[in-house]
């Protein structure tokens, strides 16, 4: 049954899917907690215009990847902070760097199967070299996610609080955002643009209804975000044909819905509300640190 | 240089446009500001499953797309009690309901049809838009514009201030799954023309510019319409008349819906000084995440 295992182009899915899973669900923890879910959604697809736009140039696609997504990023952080005004401009970010995308493949008149491939993903051709360049990027952003840990936290949860205690809360938001970007940019190659998404919003959203502290929910959201990305790896390379993003989707709505209808029974049981102990944990972490 | 605006599948593509602009104008000024822009965006990918659904079962795009959106906003109405700001909800249906249209579309490449084909519904298909699909979409846009013309008053109540209009006795949640189903109808159209990845272009630009310069609901509903209008036509007739080189109609689409927006920003600076600029609603904001009842 595991025999399927032991195949070089499997091991190297499952470790670039582990190390995605984990950089995704910390990186989605935080999005939902600043309600950027849809940025998580924009940014992929802007990433495939870009993707789409190096390969029409003849030069390596993950350029063109870096380069719109950390554009586009630093253009979300800086139009407009409130929910109302950011959606709006996150979506007319996105759909003209898509409309970018479709002139771009339009206009390329090769064989469109590379770039149909950043939409879908291409889990089964990755190299040993792919799996050691995934994982150091994603260690470099983890540490500066662990370095601006606290900040970032309590600019996430109170940022009115923290601008009135000094903290750069637009400047966090760009770093934020362009690491954001860089996962984003990684997690396309591999997983495809549609569905970087269901790894950076599934793990987390399911995390953030169970767990009462923000380092628990972090935790589970990387617990639940590998077993998704293996099991959903293993049922594809089991199955032959059937795409594995449909399989972590799937499995990633199916542990979310019930866990979303039992969370008012949970809260009930446990008493505090999460977004006002996250809150409170999150400023008290940050005060600790300080005074 | 005109000649080709003789031709019936141009005829046709300029209906389509026209009628999908002017209603998507409508529930875009809607859709701005009940801040839901990312709940269009969903819906309009969901109509990705439901065309690659219908391709796989055989049956036309747009009966699967509105079937699926239908369902999809249904659903969204029940999961979120408040649509603005839980956008996790969204985030959730819209990755599964991504993950379902991959997979038809790999069922669809294994029946020996081109995946190219079903990757056209990504990228819309304006210019073989048949009588069928002309018909439903004037019958489903008149549909709508009817129903909102009848919810227009307690559906802007309830938009611009939900608690006071609750409190007054407004159907507040109702209204909120109506005006869902409503938009999921309206993204299935807009796809047909521009398809998934720009439907949201023509759904919240014309409404998000024309919100910046006037803060009149009925001017700005009508600025909206007008500015809808004329980016769909300008994309259609550069597609056409261009130099002959059929670049695609959803680029010049979104890249004319991103420049009016963009113009709107500087233009709205000069109209209104910053004094008068009214202050955030309180309602406006609200939390992300999952919180105390």
């Amino acid at each position: 049954m595991f025999a399927i295992l032991q195949y070089p182009f499997i091991q190297n899915a499952m470790l670039t899917g582990a190390v995605i899973a984990v950089i995704a669900a910390v990186t989605g923890y935080f999005l939902i907690a600043r309600g950027l879910t849809f940025a998580g959604h924009a940014l992929p697809n802007v990433g495939f215009a870009g993707a789409a736009g190096a390969v029409l140039l003849g030069i390596d696609p993950i350029l063109g990847l870096f380069v719109f997504t950390i554009g586009a990023s630093i253009a979300i952080g800086l139009l407009g902070s409130e929910v109302r005004e950011r959606d709006t401009s996150i979506g007319i970010i996105m759909t003209f760097a898509l409309g970018l995308g479709i002139l771009f493949l339009s206009l390329y008149t090769g064989y469109a199967q590379q770039v149909y491939s950043f939409l879908f993903g291409q889990i089964v051709g990755i190299s040993r070299q792919d799996v050691l360049i995934t994982t150091l990027v994603s260690a470099f952003t983890l540490v500066i996610m662990i370095i601006l840990y606290r900040p970032l936290l309590f600019s996430s949860f109170d940022p009115q609080v923290a601008e009135a205690r000094g903290l750069p809360v637009r400047a966090l938001a760009i770093i934020f955002l362009v690491l954001v970007a860089v996962t984003v940019s990684l997690a396309v190659q591999i997983v495809g643009a549609l569905l970087v998404f269901t790894l950076l919003v599934g793990p987390a959203a399911t995390a953030v209804r169970i767990a009462s502290s923000p380092l628990r929910a972090i935790c589970l959201a990387i617990v639940l975000g590998i077993s998704y990305a293996w099991l959903g790896i293993y049922l594809a390379a089991e199955s032959l044909y059937w795409p594995a993003s449909f399989f972590i989707a799937t499995i990633s709505f199916g542990v979310y819905l019930p866990v979303r209808f039992l969370s008012p029974w949970l809260r009930e049981h446990r008493g505090k509300p999460v977004i006002d102990a996250s809150t409170n944990i999150a400023r008290r972490d940050f005060e600790g640190k300080n005074v | 240089m005109f000649e080709i605006l003789r031709q019936g599948f141009v005829q046709y593509a300029f209906l389509a446009g026209t009628m999908v602009a002017v209603i998507t104008a409508i529930m875009g000024y809607f859709v701005v500001l009940r801040a839901q822009a990312f709940a269009g965006e969903a819906l309009a990918d969901i109509g990705f499953a439901g065309a690659t659904g219908a391709a796989v079962l055989g049956i036309g795009a747009l009966p699967g797309m509105l079937i699926l959106t239908i369902l999809a906003a249904l659903g969204l109405g029940a999961l979120g009690e408040r649509m603005r700001g839980r956008d996790v909800e969204v985030g959730m249906v819209l990755s599964f309901a991504l993950g379902l249209g991959v997979l038809f579309l790999v069922i669809y490449a294994q029946f020996g049809s081109n995946a190219a084909e079903g990757v056209g519904v990504l990228f819309g298909s304006i210019l073989s838009v048949t009588r069928s699909d002309l018909l439903i979409t004037l019958i489903a846009g008149c549909s709508i514009l009817l129903l909102l013309a009848f919810l227009f008053r307690p559906l802007l109540f309830a938009t611009i201030d939900q608690e006071v209009a609750q409190a007054r006795g407004v159907p507040v949640r109702l209204l909120s799954s109506v005006f869902l189903v409503l938009l999921g109808i309206t993204t299935a159209e807009t796809v047909l023309v521009v398809g998934v990845l720009l439907a949201l272009s023509l759904l919240i630009a014309p409404a998000a510019a024309a919100l910046r310069l006037t803060y009149r609901p009925l001017t700005s509903i009508s600025l909206a319409v007008v500015l809808g209008v004329c980016i769909t036509w300008g994309g259609l007739l550069l597609a056409f008349v261009g130099a002959g080189t059929h670049l695609p109609v959803g680029f010049f689409i979104a890249t004319l819906a991103a420049l009016a927006y963009f113009l709107s920003i500087p233009l709205s600076r000069l109209r209104f000084s910053q004094r008068y600029r009214p202050l955030p609603h309180p309602t406006r904001e609200c939390s992300p995440l999952p919180d105390h009842r």
